[in-house]
């Protein structure tokens, strides 16, 4: 469904992505994990059109959306929960959900009530300002703004970071809940345990290369990742 | 629509309606030349351009210093299209250059080439300049308004501009007709119209998805981004209507003061209208309106008396000179900027709701005093 060859990313005059390849099957839950600066980021920027590769390919769908525009991207049904949740904080609740529908013309009531259903806490709150919301309020509002495009696939950019336990427990949930309405994700995370154990699939970045892959519930076992990503 | 929001609109008309009825009212009472009716127009001028300024800085969030620049395109447009031919082929205004506009129009053609000017210049500077930042932006559309004017007091330009002569004759206020007929238009009313209509215009536009567009840049560039917004083209459509709006006043103001020079349009014009917006409110479009009538009555008349050695019934002519206006005025300003840092609105609308609570916190207040 979503393949990436080859990419190489040169971020900030420093290559921070340097010709990683992998694949992202239909349905499924694949993650990126590995320490700060393993160019986790920057390859799903890329992907979003937000920077623009050196070299490589990245196809969805059939389609070739190397070095396109965001716009067209989105438009495609690749959407990103940005790093830090970067929702609008002047903007209302509601106005935050509505922009996530930006490209989209035809109604969106039906996905506003489907927002709504998956976090009900969004719609007590729809006519609050973004700023006003918690952590993990804001994390809520950063998914379902997301949703609000109808994406086929949903890059999460560490949707854990800075949050309590308990929240980052739900937000797990929530993932799961997103896939299994069938938006396949691709997910970030520092927090590699979490990860490892919602993903089909897995894989290990280390200054901007690939170094190791398998299915999530393997590389939990595996002991390099062990002693470096969980801490045990 | 839900039963709130149409009390709501209902409301808004109301008030739009009584404001234009007092208008009318004292314009068929009060002489004509009475200093509330130049509070009134360049009130009404300076709210549009302030809120022409807001939508820019306030809205999207790009900080642009050119609103002078664009207003005296649109002050020159208007006046050399409205300038009767056989004035222009006189000596009475073009008396060194031969004028090269061989036709005139009425007013409201006038006005509405006054904007597109100054949209046009707005659309060919905003395409290098828009891709700068914050300060940078800032500078460039200062320096920008700067050579605009340099250029309109250029000789070479003489058949157009009159160099840095005057123009004047054109359809000021004095000389507009209420359309198909001679009667001439209650000055103070055109100015409230066109302003009103302009605001309302923008009031639109900012609760259209693109004022949404809009706002969700001015909040997280690259969050928008990556919502699918077309960062430059949003940028550049808000850039290109604010100008037209900015022209528009431009127009206006030349029909208000009857004599249009390149001169005036300095870049002090512009930081008034940024002292505005800011006590105002950045993001409000009734504090812009709020501020700028409050303004211009203070430095155009209730202050005037400091210049001329009364003020309050106090006669000082020694201290109340000329000048000593301004001194005033300038502490005004900083005690409004120290305990109002987000402007008289905040970044909310004035409405009935907002009015209600703010009267009855007030009379709670004196309750309490009274007890004390």
């Amino acid at each position: 469904m979503f393949e990436i060859k080859g990419l190489s990313v040169n971020y900030g005059g420093i290559e921070a992505v340097r010709d990683i390849s992998f694949t992202v099957e239909e349905g499924s839950i694949v993650t990126l994990i590995g320490a700060n600066g393993a160019g986790k980021s920057t390859t799903l920027r890329t992907v979003a059109g937000l920077v623009k590769p050196r070299n490589g390919k990245i196809s969805f769908m059939g389609d070739d959306i190397t070095g396109k525009d965001p716009a067209y991207i989105v438009g495609k049904g690749i959407t990103l929960v940005p790093e830090g949740r970067k929702i609008f904080p002047d903007l209302t609740v509601m106005e935050n959900l509505r922009i996530g529908a930006y490209l989209r013309n035809e109604s969106i009531e039906d996905d506003l009530e489907m927002v709504f259903s998956l976090f009900p806490r969004l719609r007590e709150r729809s006519w609050q300002y973004g700023g006003t919301l918690s952590g993990g309020e804001q994390q809520m509002l950063a998914v379902g703004r997301a949703m609000m495009s109808r994406p086929k696939l949903m890059m999460m950019d560490e949707p854990s970071l800075g949050l309590a336990p308990l929240i980052v427990r739900d937000i797990f949930s929530i993932i799961r809940r997103i896939n299994e309405e069938g938006v396949t994700i691709l997910l970030v995370e520092q927090n590699a345990n979490m990860a490892l154990q919602v993903a089909d699939m897995a894989y290990v970045m280390e200054t901007g290369r690939i170094t190791l892959s398998g299915p999530g519930k393997e590389l939990i076992k595996d002991e390099a990742v062990k002693k470096a990503y969980l801490g045990k | 629509m839900n039963k709130e929001k149409r009390n709501h609109l209902i409301r808004l008309f109301v008030a739009i309606a009584a404001v234009y009825l007092v208008v009318i009212i004292l314009e068929m009472t009060l002489r004509p030349t009475s200093i509330l009716f130049t509070v009134l127009r360049k009130g009404a001028i300076y709210s549009l351009v302030a809120v022409s300024m807001n939508l820019l800085n306030g809205f999207t969030g790009l900080f642009s210093l050119g609103q002078a620049g664009f207003m005296l395109l649109g002050a020159y447009t208007y006046a050399i299209l409205t300038i009767p031919t056989d004035v222009k082929a006189s000596d009475r205004v073009y008396r060194y250059y031969d004028c090269i506009v061989g036709f005139d129009t009425g007013a409201l053609v006038g006005l509405i080439a006054a904007g597109l000017v100054a949209a046009l210049f707005a659309f060919l500077i905003g395409l290098p300049v828009l891709r700068l930042k914050s300060d940078y932006l800032a500078i460039a559309t200062l320096g920008f308004a700067e050579i605009i004017r340099a250029i309109f007091q250029w000789d070479v330009l003489g058949p157009l501009t009159n160099g840095a002569n005057l123009l004047r004759e054109y359809k000021d206020l004095s000389r507009i007709t209420i359309p198909f007929t001679d009667i001439p238009f209650p000055p103070t009313l055109f100015v409230f119209i066109v302003a009103g209509v302009s605001i309302l215009l923008i009031v639109l536009l900012i609760n259209s998805s693109y004022g949404r567009a809009f706002k969700a840049i001015r909040d997280d560039e690259t969050a928008a981004e990556a919502m699918g917004i077309n960062l430059f083209r949003h940028k550049e459509l808000a850039f290109v209507i604010s100008s037209f709006f900015a022209g528009i006043s431009g127009a206006l103001l030349a029909a208000f003061q009857y004599t249009v020079q390149a001169q005036q349009f300095e870049s002090m014009m512009t930081y008034e209208i940024l002292l505005i917006v800011v006590i105002g409110g950045i993001g409000s479009i009734s504090g812009s309106c709020i501020a700028s009538f409050l303004y211009i009555a203070l430095s155009e008349w209730w202050l005037r008396g400091l210049d001329m050695g009364k003020f309050l019934g106090i006669a000082a002519p020694d201290l109340f000179r000329s000048g000593f206006r301004k001194l005033v005025f300038s502490v005004i300003i900083m005690i409004i900027v120290l305990f109002f840092s987000r402007g008289i609105m905040g970044d909310k609308e004035l409405s009935y709701a907002r009015l209600k609570n703010w009267l009855k916190s007030l009379c709670r207040k004196r309750k309490k005093g009274a007890v004390a």
